[in-house]
């Protein structure tokens, strides 16, 4: 190799890694811009609700007057539908990721199944609204209700379980499965015995990336009745005059965070806009907590793994 | 085998929630829906009427606009609609296929305001029929300046800033300046937010935008009122409580109301439910920054009431211009 190639390549090389600094700079950028929009709203709420933020918020129920108004009857509401959207959307989602990926034959019916799972995760959410409204409220009779909202939000993240499940599925190595049918499991022993245990902590950050959609969702609750003004809870399972059954919190009227605070942001008085912004700075906590959980478990989860 | 367990469980669950689904209607509940303009004083008298029965009677108050609210009401969804204007024919032939009947109370008044940017330096007041000349369906995508409404104004572009097509707001507007209820010009920057409004208009000097007189009052600082001059040979008038009682704020002073299911109001929460409504009315509407008939009118409002006087007064259509006084002629009757 003479001087003058050893010259060349290393010129080559020096505009090689300015090409890698260069990109490493560029993907910093990006990742500022995001985060600091996001900084600066959340420091705006911050600024603007703070000031409001105590256990009375939390414990007082919306009112007139904007000093006494409170979040109680939303966070409530938010948390229970969450509830019951957990509970319908992840058995139902686990369920059909595993049948996708361990028993469903591979043919175009599959194929087109599969195409349209993934769109269904792109459909505008005022559609499940909509469609929610139908069939839950009028075909179904279920009512303008916590059940209702809460499978209506199922319907919605339905889409982003399945894809998570099935993504977390095809994580775990082949030899598993072969090796567990080599001594003559059938495929349910399979599936229950490793492939859902294995997977749980992917299946998980999909549930809570749902999740975390589901609890800012404004559109599709509004269709389906939710309420502006609501000033007491629901009523806890074996109380009340007529003891309440076990279920009966599930059929009663609701509101949640977002319409309390774009009920706060339309309103004349300012002393109203700073509601709206604690409102939304405890809602971007609940948001974190079950981030946090979901961590947390999958971190716990993963422990338990032993390959 | 978790698995399994857990199938089983929810299975149980399930069929539990079916058995207990009926129980929820025992609970004395008092359904409100409807205008968003109405909603501050529901919300007030909802909020006490809750305390003084301590919270032995359920309210709950939705925002679905007046068009939407009757929707609700007409499928005898809700026991109360509030409404930023008279019932209209439609709804009044859709109640009555469901075999919905109603009494219609008027509970308040609001004044449609017209407001520009303070900066605008050109406007001192404006005519119906200068309004009528930006606001009409014709106007679409023509008048865009200033300067082709009247020649003596600025040579500067038009932004307009109205309330959306569902809200009694709208509609009622439209009649009192058009001539003809949601018949309007479709280029303008409509919102049911009336804040968004707000903070357009006081953005842009050559913008000018209508809506509820409390968002005025609480944003003075940053918009200006136009007077109204009703027509030629009448004076200017600025909105405020004295003008609408009076009645020389018009065509843009207008009742508000609420609408009761008859068959509802045999229910004792929702007949206490009125009852307090009217009988607290005129300090809640006060507190809100309303404005509110004369105490008389709350009075007449109970009594027919309690004699279930039933249907409107209004025929079907929004009249433009009713005053305080025209009113209380129209409920004596």
């Amino acid at each position: 190799m003479n001087q003058q190639e050893l010259q060349a390549l290393r010129a080559m090389i020096v505009a090689h890694k300015r090409w890698d600094t260069l990109f490493g700079v560029i993907g910093i950028l990006a990742l500022m811009l995001g985060l600091m929009t996001f900084a600066a709203l959340f420091a705006d709420m911050a600024i603007n609700g703070l000031g409001r933020i105590s256990v009375d918020f939390l414990t007082s129920f919306p009112s007139r007057r904007a000093a006494n108004a409170g979040i109680l009857s939303a966070w409530v509401g938010s948390v229970l539908v969450m509830l019951v959207t957990a509970f319908a959307a992840v058995p139902l989602g686990v369920a059909a990721g595993v049948y996708l990926e361990e028993y469903a034959p591979k043919n175009w019916i599959t194929d087109i199944i599969e195409i349209n799972v993934s769109n269904l995760a792109g459909v505008p959410s005022i559609i499940y609204g909509l469609l929610a409204l139908g069939l839950f409220v009028y075909t179904f009779g279920l009512g303008q209700s916590i059940l209702t909202a809460g499978l209506t939000l199922a319907l919605l993240i339905l889409p982003v379980v399945i894809v998570a499940t099935r993504e977390a599925i095809r994580s775990i190595p082949q030899i598993i499965r072969e090796g567990a049918y080599a001594c003559g499991a059938t495929t349910w022993q399979v599936v229950s015995d490793h492939i859902v245990p294995y997977s749980s902590a992917g299946i998980l950050t999909g549930v809570i990336i749902g999740m975390a959609r589901a609890i800012g969702e404004t559109a599709p609750i509004i269709t389906v009745g939710a309420l502006t003004f609501i000033a007491f809870l629901p009523t806890m399972p074996f109380t009340g005059e007529l003891p309440a059954g076990p279920f009966d919190w599930l059929f009663a009227p609701f509101t949640v965070m977002p319409i309390q605070m774009f009920n706060w942001t339309s309103r004349p008085e300012a002393a109203f806009l700073s509601n709206a912004a604690a409102a939304g700075f405890i809602l971007v906590l609940m948001t974190l907590a079950m981030n946090g959980l979901a961590i947390w478990l999958r971190y716990r989860l993963r422990k338990n793994i032993k390959w | 085998m978790k698995i399994t367990k857990f199938s089983a469980v929810s299975a149980l669950m399930l069929s539990a929630v079916a058995a207990s689904g009926l129980v929820y209607a025992d609970v004395a509940l008092v359904k409100v829906d409807g205008s968003s303009t109405v909603y501050p004083i529901t919300e007030a008298v909802a909020e006490d009427f809750q305390k003084s029965k301590k919270n032995s009677i359920r309210v709950t108050v939705g925002i679905s606009g007046t068009g939407g609210g009757f929707k609700k009401f007409c499928r005898g969804e809700t026991d109360v609609s509030d409404a930023s204007r008279p019932i209209l024919k439609k709804e009044m032939d859709d109640c009555k296929a469901a075999g919905v009947e109603y009494m219609e109370f008027p509970i308040a008044y609001d004044a449609l305001t017209v407001v520009i940017n303070p900066k605008n330096d050109w406007i001192k007041s404006l005519t119906v029929a200068e309004l009528k000349t930006i606001w009409e369906p014709g106007a679409q995508g023509k008048i865009t300046n200033w300067k082709q409404v009247n020649p003596a104004w600025p040579d500067r572009p038009l932004k307009l800033f109205g309330a959306g097509a569902d809200s009694g707001t709208f509609d009622y507007f439209t009649e009192a300046i058009n001539g003809k209820s949601k018949s309007s010009r479709g280029d303008f920057t409509a919102s049911e937010d009336d804040n968004v409004l707000v903070q357009g208009v006081a953005r842009d000097v050559g913008a000018l935008g209508f809506f509820g007189f409390s968002y005025y009052e609480e944003n003075h600082d940053k918009l200006k009122a136009v007077p109204i001059i009703e027509k030629d040979g009448k004076p200017a008038v600025l909105p405020s409580l004295k003008t609408v009682i009076d009645g020389t704020y018009q065509p843009l002073a207008r009742p508000i109301f609420i609408y009761v299911n008859v068959k509802s109001a045999d229910k004792p929460e929702v007949r206490e439910f009125v009852e307090y409504y009217m009988k607290n009315g005129e300090k809640l509407v006060k507190e809100v920054k309303i404005v509110p008939l004369p105490a008389k009118a709350y009075g007449y409002n109970l009594e027919h009431f309690s004699k279930r006087v039933k249907g409107t007064k209004f025929g079907g259509e929004n009249k433009v211009g009713v005053t305080i006084e025209d009113l209380m002629k129209m409920e004596a009757k």
